[in-house]
């Protein structure tokens, strides 16, 4: 439904995407992921045909972004990071205003105006100004606005923004609702939004995608380092260094035990699946091995291992 | 044309629903009615048709003031409030857009020459003056009025918000208006160009005395239509600037 290759925008003296590239299919929804200013809202501006890319190439529903914009904007709900609304007019007579915008015939526009405002439980206000509305029917009415001619695909940017818990659970809601009907591309910084949402997740930072996949496919390229929580019976400086001295060892943290606790705990990190050798060496040293747990890593971990800075990468 | 007047509806809705529209229109009609009592009529005994020319010269740069506060939200308080969004990712062109707007303003700006007739008809009542005459005035004041609306459009679309629109709609019109002072300076063929390029003077007097000249009609028309362009491709042009 979405094809995206080696998309490149350019402004004066720095690039905002650099050479992205993915596929989505029809029915998924699919999540951006990355710090502000990564370069998610540029992506998503080029899908919905708001800005032209400087390179590559970009297809929705099998229309070119540079050349049939117009068939695409009829494909295409978009939600800003701001909704746009005008604040004058009422939820209602806003919704058909954008109905007819969208080229929605006129027999069908109060039918799926209803709709719209019945999905996103707006009837009870739809008499309301916009401008009376607080941020969180705000959003609602700029969910509505982008769902209101059924489009085939959803552009949200940043639909969560600045929402209280319970409306965030009824946006998820919301947005979960659409699958299989829509296809969905969102935006976020928060990672456990993007995970309870999003069937695959794109992490973009400083312009480009730096990984792609669902949470546990994201999950496992990082399986080659593994983080391991060990509690010991007895600790020693001797077992401190062989522990440190193994190969593969890449971080090793002495956790101090509290007063009443006889346990010592050791955080390790290590390329590779070290588990037995350590075993092997805490039985050795006799220090009395109560228990090994592998941590693992999540997508914060993924997330903030893979837009560290460059120079660490 | 369909999306075309669904924004002009919106647009002309959104005059009305503010105060914008109505604070335009009393502001217009207060000062009409003051000039037309201290300049139009005045102290010296007058002419008819001198009154009603006196009116027309007045009512033009009202006119003109208005065009320029009423073009100049169209589209920068849409880029300052976000809503052009909805228009970049809808299936409308930037020229049913542009056009749309333009007719919101044009439709409030003979709205407000409408309420202004009650002036003219008192000289039609009490004076000798031709329905031709005013025809042709209101013409003038239409013409001229669309194409200030048109120039501040412009500058409505390539301004980031509606303050720099204004001042620069101002500063666009104030360039067109006083393009025959600099003719009057100016050597031939610079003089003859510079003349007719003038949005007022040499196209403005012959209406304003009851003559309407098809030559004055095309120069207004095209002025519209150059500015109106310039606007579509600005907005075009924007999706490759970002």
């Amino acid at each position: 439904m979405i094809i995206a290759e080696n998309l490149t925008k350019t402004y004066p003296g720095r690039k905002a995407i650099d050479n992205v590239t993915f596929t989505i299919r029809g029915g998924e929804i699919v999540g951006l992921l990355g710090l502000n200013g990564a370069g998610k809202s540029t992506i998503l501006k080029i899908l919905g045909c708001f800005l032209m890319p400087s390179a590559g190439k970009a297809q929705v529903g099998g229309f070119s972004v540079d050349e049939n914009p117009q068939a695409i904007r009829r494909l295409i709900g978009y939600l800003p990071d701001h909704p746009p609304l005008y604040d004058e007019m009422n939820v209602h007579s806003y919704l058909t205003y954008v109905a007819r915008l969208k080229s929605v015939p006129s027999s069908e526009v109060a039918s799926k105006v209803d709709h719209a405002m019945g999905v996103t439980n707006l009837t009870k206000v739809k008499e309301v100004a916009l401008g009376e509305l607080s941020h969180g029917f705000r959003q609602r009415v700029g969910i509505a606005q982008a769902i209101v001619h059924q489009p085939k695909v959803i552009i949200l940017d940043e639909p969560i923004n600045g929402l209280d818990p319970v409306q965030i659970v009824e946006m998820r809601d919301l947005i979960t609702s659409l699958r299989g009907k829509h296809t969905v591309i969102l935006s976020s910084h928060i990672l456990s939004e993007i995970t309870k949402t999003c069937d695959r997740i794109l992490i973009v930072d400083q312009g480009q995608l730096i990984a792609e996949g669902s949470e546990a496919e994201l999950s496992s390229q990082l399986a080659q380092q593994q983080k391991l929580s060990i509690e010991v019976e007895t600790f020693s400086e001797s077992l401190q260094k062989k522990l440190a001295g193994l190969p593969g060892i890449t971080n090793l943290k002495v956790q101090g035990s509290s007063e009443n606790s006889r346990f010592q705990k050791i955080y390790l990190e290590s390329q590779g699946d070290l588990r037995s050798k350590i075993s092997e060496l805490i039985v050795n040293e006799k220090a009395g091995l109560l228990g090994m747990v592998r941590l693992e890593a999540g997508l914060e971990g993924v997330f903030l291992k893979l837009i560290k800075p460059v120079e660490e990468r | 044309m369909g999306k075309t007047f669904l924004v002009a509806r919106r647009e002309l809705g959104a005059f009305f629903s503010t105060w914008m529209g109505y604070v335009i229109c009393a502001a217009a009609l207060f000062i009409d009615g003051i000039l037309f009592n201290a300049f139009a009529i005045g102290k010296e005994h007058r002419f008819s048709s001198e009154v009603l020319a006196n009116f027309f010269y007045f009512a033009s740069g009202i006119a003109m003031v208005a065009g320029v506060f009423l073009a100049m939200r169209l589209l920068a308080e849409e880029k300052q409030n976000g809503t052009i969004v909805l228009f970049y990712t809808s299936p409308i062109s930037e020229r049913q857009l542009i056009y749309g707007k333009f007719i919101s303003a044009l439709v409030f700006s003979l709205i407000l020459h409408v309420l202004s007739l009650y002036l003219p008809a008192l000289i039609f009542v009490n004076g000798k003056v031709s329905l031709g005459h005013i025809a042709s005035g209101y013409l003038m004041l239409v013409l001229l009025g669309s194409s200030t609306i048109s120039i501040s459009l412009f500058a409505s679309t390539i301004s980031p918000n509606q303050l720099v629109a204004g001042v620069t709609g101002a500063l666009f019109t104030v360039t067109m208006l006083v393009l025959w002072m600099l003719a009057d300076i100016a050597s031939p063929p610079f003089k003859e160009i510079l003349s007719y390029l003038a949005i007022h003077n040499q196209h403005f007097t012959p209406f304003s005395q009851g003559i309407v000249h098809t030559k004055d009609i095309i120069y207004y028309l095209s002025v519209i239509f150059f500015f109106l362009e310039c606007s579509v491709r600005a907005l075009e042009a924007r999706r490759w600037r970002g």
